[in-house]
């Protein structure tokens, strides 16, 4: 059993954390919801021993641990799995399970036979049929995933921290995962389960604890709640839709492709996206989503096909050329590529295009950027309030909506996104689809990658859905089901 | 009020080392009588200038995180082809140009092999760095070079004054100024930080990463080529061991202002901390009489000093946080 009494935490400029408890009985799957920056990870992290906290104390099983560290929590059984995973792609699945910890033979060199071995057991535990020796880098994200959960495993874990687990897996790839939680909860495992997507506390989970700007707000069996009284609880408001309304005014093509082929990645894409239009892509992980946006920006090469853009034929030969032409790009993972860390939202955000920022000697205003900076934060509603926050420092929803915000405030005319609300809460979300609303109303196209299918239904115009790189079928507003889409992500090809 | 306790601790941060300058200046006032005295002060800011100019332009490519190991035998390059030529009887006016295209030229190599050839640049400079400290030993026979001919009066650049500014101490605080405009106020200045932080955020902004890095290189070969240029004809003359270990120092002056060596973070005011603790530290020794060895090894430490104390800023935060 763990509790966590009374914990606070201070940040320079932001208190994190202010009185919050947690208990999590043996077997409870304990669902920790809350806004963007509400403090779950930090509440996760002080647990890990990564942070030290301020103030309360932390139980596990009637044993006070008092000055928590890394390796000590380890000992005790507690394993987080972060939002990015931490394993080595290059290792392999077994060398990542025991990783610091290799067992050896009498004079001292690494027992592999055993090492194999042990990780063969551990995967057949958790029914994964993985070949231990597989290196990381070929396995799929859901993959992995899994076998994170089969290192803490190995290592004992009675409490497993999963932050976020599903922002990187597609809808058809949780079960997988779910049975599995599922599974070891009945062997007396207990979990933290931290989602923005509230369908799966439902699902997955049997508690659920609610933060809110540091604080805590109230903890209680699933069954006690609905969707709206939780959304309710976490941002403070009663909200209903989380699509607003809009009026399709879908204009003229602005771009055409045809017959794009990237040798062994891509076959014949061809589609046409319309002013004010948003097209979604789905698809199953891997199925050339990404691939087909960054083809046509120019971060990756193509052998064959035609882009037509504002009724010219182009071939961007690097991203600049793209970005020039007026096309943003909201790339899948904000971290690598998405931000630039060292530095704040105002530098961030105002990158793409500082020529707006410029005299015509080309010499920026920092006042003039930090003006516009500071509009998106109270658009977007980034938290903390401070545009000049080093973006590292800041929770992984609201380093989201800064990505975002870079292009918004980058006036493009066609805009990328991929994956655009991973991470982001409810709240925040319906705020993102009402700014991109209002720029599609001023004649922005829009293409969405989404691997969350009530994401893409519920704002697309059309949904071009792929597999193994080829589009396999198109759907019209009129015409969106999951079951539908599903069945053509899953078509053979 | 949280903006506010951000900003002052973000100022104590870059300003510690200037804090161990202001601390240093006090020790030197004290250590003795010669070190306030306005000559031993011009003396100062002259030494500031000369080894300062290749740290300006070093603080780009560190700031890209890269680093240049070549400057040092590009000043023997430049200055040799330049007292050559005037050895030679030719004008200063053809002289100074052909240094200064050498330059360019050298310094669009180095950025080549880095952008294009994507080497390391440790390892494109480690090879121009010894390659061109030959070149300067085979162009002069390996013996310095020096012109007689008096009509050739360039030595203003070297050690000219405007009222009691040394002229080099001049080209400095413009080139310094410059620099500054340039990372603060220019989008080329972003693209520098942009791509020292992460180099595939800054390619999806739309940020030519190659050309970055080139042009950052280029800025190395000018500061090289400014400094041989003082050098030269402060001593109407050159040796094909100038600027040996330059490197070195241009590094320590970044790196003891705060430039992160993995790039990304850092300001040039920092290398002007840098420069002026390095010089004035060692105007210090000077005049105190401590033996050369001896301030090697002070220098030495200082560096080390200087970055474990900016670290331990960090980490100590880190820790609180
Ligand atoms: N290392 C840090 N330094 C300074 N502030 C931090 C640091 N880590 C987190 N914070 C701040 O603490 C607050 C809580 O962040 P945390 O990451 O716990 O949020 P979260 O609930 O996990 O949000 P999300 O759903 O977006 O992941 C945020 O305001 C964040 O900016
Ligand atoms: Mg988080």
């Amino acid at each position: 059993m763990l509790r966590m009494n009374h914990i606070s935490k201070e940040f320079p400029g932001v208190k994190a954390l202010n009185d919050v408890s947690l208990t999590v009985e043996n077997g409870d799957i304990m669902a920790l919801v809350g806004e963007n920056g509400a403090g779950k990870s930090t509440l996760m992290k002080i647990l890990s021993g990564a942070y030290e906290m301020d103030e309360g104390e932390l139980w596990i099983d009637d044993e006070k641990i008092e000055n928590p560290t890394p390796a000590k929590m380890i000992e005790k059984g507690v394993a987080v799995i972060y939002q990015e995973l931490m394993l080595l792609p290059h290792l392999s699945v077994a060398e990542n399970i025991y990783n610091g910890r290799y067992p050896k033979n009498k004079y001292g060199k690494i027992d592999y036979k055993k090492m194999n071995a042990d990780a063969k057991a551990v995967l057949d535990k958790l029914h994964l049929p993985v070949d231990p020796e597989e290196k990381v880098v070929n396995l799929s994200v859901a993959r992995r995933q899994m076998v994170e959960i089969g290192k803490a495993l190995s290592k004992d874990a009675k409490i497993i921290v999963l932050d976020e687990p599903t922002a990187v897996l597609a809808d058809s790839e949780l079960e997988g995962l779910f049975n599995l939680v599922r599974a070891l909860s009945k062997e007396g495992i207990s979990f933290v389960y931290i989602s923005h997507r509230l369908k799966e506390v439902f699902e997955l989970c049997n508690k659920v604890t609610i933060l809110k700007d540091g604080c805590f707000v109230e903890s209680g069996p699933v069954e006690d709640y609905d969707t709206d009284k939780l959304v309710a609880r976490m941002v403070g408001r009663v909200m209903t839709d989380i699509y607003p309304e809009r009026e399709h005014v879908i204009g003229e093509t602005v771009l055409k492709v045809e017959n794009l082929n990237r040798e062994g990645v891509l076959h014949d894409i061809s589609f046409e996206l319309h002013r004010g239009e948003i097209l979604g892509f789905a698809g199953l992980a891997g199925a050339g989503r990404t691939e087909t946006l960054r083809a046509i920006i120019g971060a990756d090469p193509y052998e064959k096909g035609e882009i037509t853009y504002f009724g010219k034929k182009v071939k961007f030969g690097t991203i600049k050329e793209a970005v020039d032409a007026g096309i943003g790009m909201v790339p899948e993972e904000r971290k690598l590529q998405g931000l630039h860390l060292k530095h704040n939202m105002i530098f961030n955000m105002t990158l793409p295009k500082l020529s707006k920022y410029s005299d015509k000697f080309g010499t920026i205003s920092p006042k003039q950027e930090k003006k516009v900076a500071d509009e998106y934060v109270d658009l977007l509603q980034i938290r903390p309030f401070n545009s000049e926050i080093i973006t590292t420092n800041m929770s992984g929803g609201n380093q989201q909506k800064v990505v975002l915000a870079k292009w918004l405030a980058s006036d493009c005319k066609v805009l990328f996104v991929d994956e655009p609300t991973r991470g982001v809460d409810v709240g925040a979300k319906r705020e993102i689809y009402e700014i991109l609303n209002s720029l599609l109303k001023e004649g922005l196209s829009i293409l969405m990658v989404s691997s969350e299918l009530p994401e893409l239904i519920g704002t697309c115009d059309r949904i071009c859905v792929m597999n193994s790189g080829r589009i396999t079928g198109v759907l019209e507003r009129g015409e969106f089901t999951e079951e539908k889409i599903m069945s053509y992500a899953t078509m053979e090809v | 009020m949280d903006t506010q306790k951000n900003e002052i601790l973000k100022k104590m941060k870059s300003m510690g080392v200037f804090w161990a300058l202001v601390v240093l200046f006090l020790v030197g006032c004290i250590a003795s009588p010669q070190f306030l005295k306005a000559g031993n002060m011009i003396n100062v800011a002259r030494q500031i200038s000369i080894n300062g100019i290749i740290a300006l332009a070093m603080t780009f490519v560190c700031l890209i995180g890269g680093v240049d190991l070549s400057v040092g035998s590009q000043v023997a390059v430049y200055a040799i082809i330049m007292a050559t030529m005037m050895k030679n009887n030719i004008s200063p006016f053809l002289a100074i140009p052909a240094a200064f295209a050498t330059a360019m030229l050298i310094g669009f190599l180095n950025g080549l092999g880095v952008s294009k050839g994507k080497l390391a640049p440790f390892i494109m400079t480690l090879g121009s760095m010894t390659a061109l400290r030959g070149l300067a030993k085979y162009i002069s026979n390996g013996s310095p070079q020096s012109w007689r001919n008096t009509d050739i009066n360039i030595k203003f650049i070297g050690q000219g004054y405007v009222g009691f500014i040394p002229f080099p101490v001049i080209i400095f605080i413009i080139l310094f100024l410059a620099a500054f405009y340039t990372l603060k106020y220019t989008s080329f200045g972003r693209s520098v930080y942009s791509v020292g932080d992460n180099k595939e955020a800054a390619r999806l902004n739309g940020i030519n990463v190659p050309r970055t890095q080139l042009i950052c290189f280029i800025l190395t070969a000018f500061g090289s080529f400014v400094s041989a240029l003082v050098l030269t004809s402060k001593l109407s003359s050159a040796d094909p061991t100038a600027g040996d270990g330059y490197e070195l120092t241009a590094l320590s002056m970044c790196y003891i202002g705060g430039i992160s060596t993995m790039g990304g973070v850092g300001s040039i005011t920092g290398t002007l901390i840098g420069a002026c603790l390095l010089t004035v530290l060692s105007n210090i020794m000077n005049l105190v009489g401590i033996n050369s060895y001896m301030q090697n090894i002070v220098q030495g430490l200082i560096v080390i000093i200087a970055v474990l104390l900016g670290g331990l800023g960090g980490l100590k935060r880190k820790k609180k946080a």
